[in-house]
């Protein structure tokens, strides 16, 4: 077993689809830093709101104001770094600091895509996805004819985790709405009427099912139709189809290319081999600007991965997280779709249709009361998502119950009149009405003010 | 190897197999896309909007006649006659508020219609100095059927002083032209509007029926439930009723002035919502495609409860808790609030119908929540 084991770690494999990997996510990370500034949502996600939505202990992290902007710049340079493969190991931990702390600073703009990039920057940042082609090791790519080597583990960590995403997706797919009821895409799809050629086709009943189970099958088997050589092409032709159709149906921004993109790495080193040395012919022009750049290494000695005592416990508790992470919900009561105790980092994609209406009633001790107009605090983007999820109600409940505290009311209590409807039933009450939320510490702990579902989806 | 390949493919086809057979039992038939969004865009336009508009148009013009005639000769009957035909405009008004699309929203149509309460300070300022901009948004208070509320009941408590305003006033002149001057704005206002319809707005509209941020179909009822929740049940019920402040503030009530028009209003306003949303011809009994319909379909092909007659039934009970109420909805909220809260509370039912349940089942962005989703 240890031998083995053993053998596994000192196995090496070609650098190339690594660099190819490191160059694929730094260019769609810099496109995708400069397409959200381009977007405004930089100023109007971060900057025009008032009041953030916090995760839960970290309150601390905040927009900077207008400092903001550079935080925004900083991240795309560094993802640009990782391109060029310039100062790699600064430039990723840098990239991961900057990214986090972006999707750290309001749970509002929450996607598990972004919780991807950050986890596999993390990753990143213990690889040596610098060692081929880049302006770090430009002098040992010129001269060497052999494309250098690093270990296997490198490369199958990436797999393993875009395998993760993969087939956690699509265990969260196995429950009875989506598979038996075809929600929530039978409340998305027909909506895309507009779409060419598919409009028409987005009506029918069969195609919400179709979609709904061959979305499911293809979270669940992609992983594998990719390790596999025989298969690997049908695999990456099934990648390209479903997110170019995700693309197309739902607006998720980059996530689909770069899905595409990462897949490549389960490719061979020959693809990545011609991918470079197609990118060595395009940038023959360039050379004079990179090799300014560049630092002289010594082109002898083979790849060594330093500190590899501490780096491979830290990749090994990285993915006993990511394993055992996703399944936190099973520790709470109620329907998890319902209560969304332990819903985010779990892979769970595309799962709900969730609507709700939060209407926020202030006592102080005179009993005297008034409603809240939502619009005076929140952004329409904030107060969708507030008025469906227990925590971001939990959160501004106390958000105003300060505020008015501030402004001189005594003994304030904050009470909530909150409806929400999932995946086309009809509305009903989320958060007991009789809660004072404003006495209620936000923990880990079961949340029993919120108000039973009523209706069980079965599965995971 | 090949073997994983061949059962990859089996289970491909299988899923698709049961989801076929699945769609079967569901129901008799998944019907395509039957639903004719422009049809309900040009009942909208042709059936209710643009109806609704003439019809304000042309009161407003009457309205602009009765106030010449006033002005000729400030009398009683004059007064008594500009005074209901300032009525029957701000009755049909409330069939038009809520559609704040197109040349209404690229002009602030409805900032410069019905803002209340009406400044009353802004107005004597303005007719003191004889030197105003009413297009300005510093004047939107000042201007309007509120600012007539005040200029024709609030001037003073007897009819005869009110009148003694435009006529041996020693501003008499200031307080004609500041009336006219309001009553005039309206009417272009509202002509220019019209206009931009009947001209080539009405093609392009009933012609948008993409699912975007900006298209017609999203917009319109966007701006309706919008108009529901801020423009009806806030503005005419909730604001007055204290519900968003710590004491009631009564004085907040629309036809403040004129004292017993405000139930009458948001009565008139509740049918016109419910006849926008049941596609109903403006005044006619006859029903079109509408958003009713859209509903209906969206939710019978899902399998779904019928969610327009809960709507329905929704906005009938908060019609009886406001039929109940004062005329007079500011001694309503002196005498009795409870009852404004409980029409409050039903009202806001409806809201919650509207914006979750309604906007679930047609899959409609709230507004402009721009950014990616998962």
């Amino acid at each position: 077993m240890t031998k083995t084991t053993l053998s596994y770690w000192d196995k090496s494999t070609s650098a190339a689809p690594l660099a190819v990997f490191r160059i694929g996510f730094g260019v769609m990370m810099t496109y995708s830093i400069i397409r959200f500034a381009l977007h405004g949502w930089i100023n109007s996600l971060y900057i025009e709101p008032t009041y953030h939505f916090s995760y839960y202990g970290l309150d601390w992290i905040q927009p900077l104001g207008s400092f903001t902007y550079i935080l925004f710049a900083e991240c795309g340079l560094s993802a640009f770094c990782i391109a060029i493969g310039y100062r790699y190991r600064l430039a990723i931990i840098l990239f991961f600091l900057s990214f986090t702390y972006i999707e750290l600073m309001d749970k509002t703009t929450y996607l598990n895509h972004y919780y991807f990039i950050s986890i596999l920057s993390f990753l990143m940042i213990f690889l040596p996805s610098n060692r081929y082609f880049s302006i770090d090791y430009y002098h040992t790519n010129k001269s060497l004819s052999a494309v250098p080597s690093i270990p296997r583990w490198t490369i199958d960590s990436i797999k393993l985790l875009l395998s993760i995403v993969y087939v956690y997706a699509g265990l969260a797919k196995l429950n009875s709405d989506w598979l038996l009821k075809a929600m929530p895409l039978k409340i998305w799809l027909p909506s895309k009427y507009d779409i060419p050629f598919l409009g028409d086709l987005m009506q029918q009943e069969w195609v919400h099912y179709t979609f709904s189970w061959t979305g499911m099958l293809y979270d669940l088997l992609i992983p594998f139709l990719l390790v596999y050589k025989k298969t690997r092409i049908w695999g990456f032709i099934a990648v390209i189809i479903f997110h170019v159709m995700t693309r197309v149906l739902f607006p998720i921004g980059m996530f689909p290319f770069i899905m595409i993109v990462s897949a490549l790495v389960f490719f061979d080193s020959t693809l990545h081999e011609k991918i470079l040395s197609y990118l060595r012919i395009k940038l023959e022009p360039f050379t004079s600007l990179w090799s300014t750049l560049s630092r002289k290494r010594n082109r002898k000695i083979p790849f060594e991965i330093k500190y590899q005592n501490f780096i491979i416990p830290v990749i090994l508790l990285f993915f006993s997280i990511q394993l055992i992470l996703p399944w936190r919900y099973l520790s709470y009561p109620g329907e998890l779709f319902w209560t969304e105790e332990g819903y985010r980092f779990s892979w769970r994609v595309m799962l709900m249709e969730k609507m709700g209406s939060a209407q926020f009633k202030i006592v102080d001790a005179s009993g005297q009361s008034f409603y809240i107009q939502n619009d005076d605090f929140l952004t329409s983007f904030q107060e969708k998502q507030m008025s469906s999820q227990p925590d971001f109600i939990l959160e501004y409940a106390h958000f105003l119950g300060d505020h008015y505290t501030a402004q001189g009311y005594k003994g304030i209590e904050v009470y909530v009149d909150c409806y929400a409807a999932l995946n086309g039933r009809t509305s009903r009450r989320l958060i007991d009405p009789n809660t004072d939320l404003y006495q209620i510490k936000e923990s880990f702990q079961h949340k029993d003010w919120i108000l039973p579902l009523e209706d069980e989806i079965k599965g995971l | 190897m090949m073997n994983f390949k061949q059962i990859a493919i089996l289970l491909f086809s299988f899923s698709i197999l049961i989801s076929c057979t699945e769609s079967n039992d569901d129901s008799d038939n998944g019907s395509s896309d039957s639903f004719d969004r422009k049809a309900l865009l040009e009942n909208a336009a042709d059936n209710i909007i643009i109806p609704a508009l003439q019809d304000l148009n042309s009161d407003l013009i009457n309205l602009k006649a009765s106030k010449d005639l006033f002005i000729t000769t400030p009398n009683q009957a004059n007064l008594d006659n500009l005074r209901s035909d300032w009525l029957i405009a701000y009755k049909t008004w409330q069939y038009v508020e809520m559609f704040n699309i197109g040349k209404a929203e690229e002009i602030l149509y409805n900032f410069q219609m019905n803002i209340y309460p009406t400044n009353t300070t802004d107005i004597q300022n303005n007719i003191a100095s004889g030197n105003y901009d009413l297009t300005s948004p510093n004047n939107n208070d000042a201007v309007g059927f509120p600012a007539l509320d005040y200029l024709l009941y609030g001037l003073s408590s007897d009819d005869s002083t009110i009148i003694d305003f435009y006529s041996t006033n020693t501003n008499a002149v200031g307080y004609a032209n500041y009336l006219s001057d309001v009553i005039n704005q309206m009417e272009a206002l509202t002509n220019l509007v019209l206009t931009d319809w009947t001209s080539s707005y009405r093609d392009i509209f009933v012609n948008s029926t993409a699912n975007t941020a900006s298209s017609s179909v999203n917009m319109l009822v966007n701006d309706f439930i919008f108009y529901y929740e801020k423009g009806l049940r806030a503005n005419k019920i909730g604001i007055p009723a204290g519900v968003f402040s710590t004491t009631p503030l009564a004085d907040k009530v629309e036809g403040f002035y004129s004292e017993i028009y405000s139930k009458d209003l948001a009565l008139i306003a509740l049918k016109a919502a419910q006849d926008f949303f049941n596609g109903k011809a403006y005044q006619s009994t006859i029903t079109g495609v509408s958003y009713a319909s859209y509903v209906t379909t969206l939710r019978t092909n899902s399998g779904s409860s019928d969610l327009t007659a809960s709507i329905n039934n929704q906005i009938e009970a908060a019609r009886t808790e406001l039929n109940q109420l004062d005329n007079n909805l500011f001694n309503q909220v002196n005498s009795n609030n409870t009852a404004m809260l409980m029409t409050y509370d039903e009202l806001q039912r409806v809201t919650v119908l509207l914006k979750v349940d309604m906007l679930q089942t047609l899959n409609i962005s709230v507004d402009y929540v721009d950014a990616d989703g998962d």
